[in-house]
Order: C-alpha cells, then structure tokens, then sequence
C-alpha cells in the first residue's frame, strides 16, 4: 500500500524539460539569480576576522588554559596537593608532588602544599575534569586559547606560571554577541 | 600575391615601439588583473582576498611571480622534452599575437608623426584573431599530450573538443557584425560603430560571442579544460615554476584579449555615447575602462557559476550557441540585403 497524500497536495511543481525553450528561460533567470546573490555578498562585506590582529570573543565557560587560584584575603594558594586532579585527569597530563605545610613556610590553607604543580599542555584535552574534581575550587579553565609553542618542553606549565596572572589576550563575549 | 591589406601609418622604428608599449602595458596590466581577480573573488565570497603582503595585499602578485620564477626547473620522465617546453612559448606567442589586434584608439598625430593607437590594422581581423586562437590549440594540446600523464591529457582532449566547437559559434557570432559594418578590419568595424554600439541591435550575437569567447579563454563555467577539481590542472597539471607561469600568463592575456575584442567589435572600441568626443589621448583610456568592466564581469561569472558537465557543454555549443548564432547570422543578412 502507497502512502497516501489525501486532499493537501494540490499543486506538483514540475521543472521543465531541459533543453526545450521553458528550459533555456529557466537557466537564464537563474543564472541572473546567482549574479545577482553573489553580487549581494559584495555589498554585505566581509565577514572575515582579521586574527591575529582581530580575536574571536570567547564565551564565559570557555575551556582554555588553566588557571590555579590563591585566596584573595590571605594570599595562600587553594591547592592542598590531593591529586585528586591528576586522579580525575584522563589525558595523565598533570603532576601533583605534595609537601607539608610548616609554620615557617605556609604556602596553602590546609596541611600540605603542591610543592610541584605541572600540566603538560601537548597532551591536555580541555576536558574540564580536574577543574570538577577539586574539591576547592584551586584550578579553573581559563580562556587562554593561543598556546603554540616551537618546543614541547615549553608546553609542561610549571605552578608559577599557572598561578601567574593571564596576560588576557582572550576577548570574552559580552551577553549580547 | 598580398595575403591581407595592412593599413599602416608609420615607418617601422615606430611599429616597433608600439609594440614594446603595448607588450609592456599588457605586461603590466596582467599581474593588477590577477590581484583584482582573487580580490573580487573574495569579495564576492564574503571575504577580503589577499590583503596581508604588502599594502592592501598590492605586492601578492610579485611575490607569487618570485615564488614562481625561482622553483627548480624538471619534467617528468614519460613527458616529451622539446615539446614539453615548446607548448607554453606556443600559448604565450598566440596571445601576444592576438594582443596586437585590439584597437586602443583611432589614428593619432603624435609629434607629426600619425600612429595608429594598436598593434596592427589588417584587413581581415577576426580571421586574424580565429587563426591565433586555432594556432592557440596546439599550446593546450602539445602541453596536455607531451606531458605524459592522463590528466594532462585528459585536459587536453576536453580541450580540444570544447575550443573547436565554441569557436564555430564565435566565428558565426561576429558574422551579424561584419555584415552590417561591411569590413573585416576592427577599426574599420569601430568606425561603423558611430551611431550606434553593435551590442544593441547585434545583441543575440554579443551574447553568443561573449558565452562563446568564456569558453574560448577556458573561464569558468567553461573551464573543463583545467578542471581542478577533478584532473588536478587539466594539461598544465606537469607544470611547474615558469612553464606554468607562462600557461596563466596566456591565459589572463587572453581574456584581456576577449574584453578587448568584444569592446572593439560590440561596444564601441574608443567611441563615447551621447556625442562625447574627447580629445585623441583619451581614446585608449576609453578602452581599457571598458575592458576593465568586461573583466569584472568575467570575474563575476566565475564566482556565481559552477562548472559545466562535459555533455552539458557539449550540447549546449553544439544545440543552443550554434543555432543562434547561425540565426542571428542570417537573419542580419537579410536584414542588410533589404535595407541597402
């Protein structure tokens, strides 16, 4: 059994024959309507951005390079060492070495510290789990996105440059763009 | 025996320095269309083209020119080497050649001396241009079949039926033309022009020479012959560094050639509408704006249409073009028994 098209269908557009008049008519009048779209973009501009010089807003929750954050009030770092990022980081590209925390030297707010914080940027993902597995909010993605480099070796982010201020070269989308 | 009455004006130190100009002008002009070219394009795309060496992207050609000039010069090992190097001189000599026939501008007095502002003034143009644009083909095909490869010759067997069978239809088209102006000469036919440009009442022929003259000069949608998408570079696809320097070289010459023998034959070569008539140093300005408007209709076609298929062309030469023209051509016969 066909499908049945009922009452709906009252009209069947057929093209005409190719070759015959009505079809050289129809090639003309749609050849002029390809000039005249192609003509349009020309008055609509470009739509290129100039990238190196012009740089494509990124939106808030952007997944770029991380970020590890201090407190603001007392400026030690969030991060107690737990791994638990190199743990939820299935890329293995971060290394955690945790060390004690001691009165003379207190670098974080809890008992131990992240004497060594790496991630190897060649091999990251962006997937964001470590930045869900912290359990204090001590690494974020970032909105960094330009991270060539001419040396593999320059890409393992030590802990000072992760925890150094972005330089922002990233432009973030307003809300309404 | 003379082949053909040349209307010459002046002794022959001045021939011989017209042609330089033109050849230099034309030399000139080629790399600006190349860039107007891939800028429009661009623009039609909805992007800005090269814009990055030099400012606004002007020094792209030369770089390209540089690039191109400097690569190692080698051939394949199935290609055939004196023919191998012979098919591009034979395509760029062809276009120079038909370059001298495009009228830039009426007879001069320059420094007493009267000149005639182009190449050549035959008395039997058009089969001038049909003879160059036939001796045209033997570039394609010799480059296509001594190459050695099946898209070269691929290519060039395309090439072969297509330039054939559109230039019947081309030939056809300029009938209506040298019926009503009564000469073969292209100023002669200029002169003809002074009441009214031949694109208004030879209008079908203006189309046909124009669809024609697209395929003639491998444009898109005619442009089978290269066919990048499927054969690579169609018969240069060997080429490399200044063989296939010289190959694009005729090709953007000959499309200067096209728009200016259209301008010459359809629109009025160096005439002005409305009774303008400016002074003689003008005239070759005139021109070259008018085959500025053809390039960048040229242009334009190429970013709208696509390319044809293979029997699509065919038939439409062979089915559409030819009877047209054939038609246009008799119908204008007619028209000038019964009227003179």
């Amino acid at each position: 059994m066909g499908w049945n098209p009922g009452d709906d269908v009252i009209e069947v557009i057929r093209t005409p024959p190719p070759g015959a008049a009505r079809g050289v008519y129809r090639a003309f009048r749609e050849t002029t309507r390809g000039l005249k779209t192609t003509f349009g973009r020309i008055l609509e501009g470009p739509v290129t951005v100039q990238y190196p010089e012009q740089k494509t807003p990124v939106y808030p929750r952007f997944r770029g390079r991380h970020k590890l954050h201090r407190f603001e009030d007392s400026h030690l770092e969030k991060c107690v060492g737990c791994s638990l990022c190199a743990a939820a980081c299935p890329a293995d590209c971060i290394r955690v070495v945790a060390a004690e925390n001691t009165p003379e030297n207190r670098v974080s707010a809890g008992e131990r510290y992240a004497a060594v914080y790496e991630i190897n940027l060649s091999r990251c993902i962006f997937c964001g789990y470590c930045e869900i597995a912290c359990p204090f909010d001590a690494i974020t993605m970032g909105h960094d996105y330009e991270l060539s480099d001419y040396d593999r070796s320059d890409l393992i982010f030590t802990k000072e440059m992760l925890l150094a201020e972005p330089l922002e070269r990233t432009p973030l989308r307003t809300e309404d763009e | 025996m003379t082949l053909a009455v040349v209307g010459y004006y002046e002794p022959w130190w001045i021939q011989i320095l017209k042609a330089i100009v033109i050849f230099a002008v034309a030399l000139g002009i080629l790399p600006m269309v190349i860039l107007y070219e891939r800028k429009l394009l661009g623009r039609f795309q909805a992007r800005y083209g090269p814009n990055r060496v030099g400012p606004f992207g002007l020094l792209q050609p030369l770089a390209e020119i540089i690039k191109l000039a400097t690569k190692e010069q080698f051939r394949p090992s199935t290609s055939i080497g004196l023919l191998f190097r012979m098919a591009p001189v034979i395509s760029i000599m062809t276009a120079v050649g038909a370059l001298a026939l495009v009228p830039f501008g009426n007879v001069q007095d320059i420094f007493g001396t009267p000149v005639g502002l182009y190449g050549i003034d035959v008395s039997i143009g058009p089969l001038y241009l049909f003879a160059f644009g036939a001796v045209a083909f033997y570039g394609i095909m010799l480059g296509g079949w001594a190459s050695g490869s099946k898209y070269s010759f691929l290519g060039a067997m395309r090439g072969a039926a297509q330039l054939i069978s559109y230039e019947v239809s081309q030939g056809l088209a300029l009938l209506g033309v040298i019926f009503t102006a009564g000469t073969l000469s292209l100023t002669g036919i200029v002169h003809a022009q002074e009441g009214m440009w031949y694109c208004i009442p030879q209008f079908f022929g203006f189309l046909v020479f124009l669809i024609a003259g697209l395929a003639e000069t491998n444009r898109t949608p005619f442009d089978l012959i290269e066919a990048d998408a499927e054969l690579v570079g169609g018969y240069f696809t060997e080429y490399g560094g200044t063989g296939f320097v010289a190959f694009m070289f005729a090709e953007y010459l000959n499309m200067l050639v096209l728009a200016g023998i259209v301008t010459a034959v359809f629109f009025g070569g160096w005439l002005l509408p409305l009774g303008i008539h400016p002074p003689g140093w003008v005239d070759p300005f005139v021109v070259l704006g008018k085959m500025f408007l053809f390039v960048t209709f040229f242009i334009w076609v190429r970013a709208t249409l696509p390319r044809l298929r293979y029997d699509q062309l065919m038939s439409f030469g062979w089915k559409i073009l030819l009877p047209l023209a054939t038609l246009n051509a008799l119908v204008t016969a007619v028209l000038v028994v019964v009227t003179h």
